[in-house]
């Protein structure tokens, strides 16, 4: 799912990044600090939807459980910020690990909605449980350190948080291990006759996602300094499911090219009317009667049309 | 607190009323699902169109025993037009694609409803009185109880037996059944697959505003009423087995007798216990208890 110019296009990506924010306003670079963070969430789901085949629509629950760590161990615990984005990362590992376990059991839609009954079991932890998670009101007041409290900084820091776990998720994607995961999207009964455990490959897929969505959680808890029920609420799962078709899920870079265009156009309509969700319903749903491909898919067809390189995709 | 037979009585006769009215919702998702395999998370959103129209036409009629019965009407009416434009246009080119696909397409329709909802009837909250003849308590000798959940409390059950007999006795029933088991098998005696899906989805849709409608003067209408209810009916519908009628029956009054039970003994934490019992039931027996597992499992 990954070819040599996705690298390239997320190459000239990371370049433009980089020197944005010696460049661009505060307001720009705050949004590319919300599009990496969401870019990393998409891609992170895109292992279980565009890879593995399996429609997730818990997965905010991993985005809610890494970021309420972040914000418990940083803030309560007053832990320093390297031990607790790591705490909050391994938290959700095994917190994935334990609701994997009984997810990668279910099927088709039998899987989407176990995951967004686990999704919405942690909702519930999170409004209810007021002592450590602020209920309602949410975890207000995360204790960002100094070197990380302006926006300058905290963007580099983004943007190299979100570059690693961006390569690590591509190697595991090009690796012996992606390839057997798009084997058992592909075919799940001729997977296993070939010898591939199905269901604890699922399950190191659903490890594997549910991690990286706790990473992207301990960015957004710092970012947006605090955390709030709604980020594990089932719509918060249909907007990353959003992200990875509108990009395309066929794609490494799908996901990450749907989160950036979904945040740009919310950003864009949010100017003139409150009423974006009505635009992103149609657009949606254009883009699953017309484009199931995504972006990516559109912008393939046109490279081949016009006799360019050769598609070398899974 | 739970040695008290009024109090005890009272608390059932609540379980079952709002088990009742979480049927009638629940009841078109699942008709819904047993036929097209589609599962509607624009159901949610469905409901609270039935809740507004039903405001809507309060406020043109009045509070009036007229007003609240053509509002409930003019509910499903509405709702069903809609659904079948939704159906005929848009829907029925997702039925041979990937689940993924229609999940985001009903998910879609989510966000649309908001929206629109919001824009023609605005973001705050309203509260709708009560239709004039089920307004007050009644006296059932152990306790004097809301008129209007007794009303609910009889709606829920005639429609059960109603639609049972529509399925099992019409030969609209016997398609509908058909379709559910075999829809090759169903196109190929010549029957307009098309036409049964149409019809299925626009009734489900139809139950799912009448259902918003009827609980309309129980509980406050806004744009985010849709938000839970979709959860509800998606826990309903799993405890009962995808695409069972009288699972969905069941499955209704578990869910409501948890919840009013839950909340006395558990507090607030009675919204956790619902779904651990959703997660319970997925994982013992995804098929439900009404389910069949060949039938249901892919």
């Amino acid at each position: 799912m990954t070819n040599r110019f996705q690298i390239y296009v997320l190459l000239v990506a990371f370049a433009l990044l980089l020197i944005l924010p010696f460049i661009g306003s505060r307001y720009s670079v705050e949004l590319a600090t919300q599009i990496l963070i969401f870019g990393l969430l998409a891609t992170s789901l895109n292992i279980l939807v565009g890879y593995l085949g399996a429609a997730s629509f818990g997965h905010a629950a991993f985005f809610a459980i890494g970021g309420y760590a972040c914000a418990y161990f940083l803030t309560t615990l007053g832990w320093p910020l390297v031990v607790s984005m790591i705490g909050a990362v391994l938290l959700t590992a095994l917190a994935s690990l334990v609701i994997g376990f009984f997810c990668v059991r279910l099927n088709e839609i039998y899987f989407s909605m176990l995951t967004l009954a686990f999704s919405m079991l942690v909702w519930a932890v999170a409004l209810k449980w007021k002592p450590v998670t602020g209920g309602d009101d949410g975890f207000v007041g995360v204790a960002v350190p100094e070197y990380l409290s302006n926006y300058f900084t905290f963007f580099l820091f983004t943007l190299g948080v979100v570059t690693i776990s961006m390569i690590v998720l591509m190697i595991i994607g090009n690796s012996t291990m992606g390839r057997v995961f798009i084997a058992i999207r592909e075919n799940q009964t001729r997977a296993s006759f070939l010898g591939v455990n199905v269901r604890r490959m699922r399950l190191i897929a659903f490890v594997i996602a549910g991690t990286f969505a706790g990473i992207a959680g301990t960015l957004l808890a710092l970012y947006v300094r605090g955390m709030y029920p709604e980020t594990a609420f089932w719509s918060q799962s249909g907007h990353i499911l959003i992200m990875v078709l509108l990009g395309g899920m066929h794609a490494f870079i799908g996901p990450f090219l749907g989160a950036s265009a979904l945040t740009l156009l919310e950003v864009t309509i949010g100017q003139y009317t409150e009423y974006w969700q009505v635009f992103v319903g149609v657009i949606l749903v254009i883009v699953v009667l017309a484009a199931p491909e995504g972006i990516f898919g559109l912008v393939r067809s046109v490279t081949k049309r016009l006799g360019g390189q050769k598609d070398d995709d899974a | 607190m739970f040695t008290n037979p009024t109090f005890m009585f009272i608390q059932v006769m609540n379980s079952f009323a709002l088990g009742m009215n979480l049927f009638i919702i629940a009841a078109g998702l699942t008709l819904i699902f047993g036929v097209l395999r589609v599962v509607n998370f624009a159901h949610g959103a469905f409901y609270m169109v039935g809740a507004y129209v039903l405001m809507t036409m309060t406020n043109l009629i009045g509070d009036t025993n007229t007003g609240f019965f053509l509002g409930v009407l003019a509910a499903a009416l509405t709702m069903g037009i809609i659904a079948f434009f939704i159906e005929r246009f848009l829907l029925s080119h997702l039925y041979d694609k990937e689940h993924l696909l229609q999940l985001l397409f009903t998910f879609a329709l989510v966000l649309i409803f908001k929206d629109l909802v919001k824009m023609i009837w605005g973001p705050l909250q309203h509260s709708i009185s009560y239709p004039p003849a089920f307004k007050g308590a009644v006296d059932l000798k152990i306790s004097y109880y809301p008129a209007y959940m007794l009303f609910l409390s009889v709606v829920g059950p005639v429609l059960a037996i109603g639609l049972w007999l529509a399925l099992e006795k019409t030969r609209w029933g016997r398609l509908i059944r058909a379709a559910r088991l075999d829809r090759e098998m169903l196109s190929a005696l010549g029957t307009d697959v098309k036409l049964v899906f149409s019809a299925v989805f626009v009734f489900g849709s139809m139950l799912a505003a009448m259902g918003g409608a009827l609980a309309a003067p129980r509980i406050a209408v806004d744009p985010g009423m849709d938000g839970l209810i979709i959860i509800d009916c998606f826990i309903i519908v799993i405890i009962g087995g995808l695409g069972s009628l009288w699972g969905s029956f069941v499955g209704a009054l578990i869910l409501a007798s948890l919840t009013v039970f839950g909340t006395l003994i558990f507090n607030e934490w009675e919204i956790v216990l619902v779904y651990i019992m959703m997660l319970t039931v997925l994982l013992i027996r995804p098929w439900g208890l009404f389910g069949h597992p060949d039938e249901e499992r892919h």
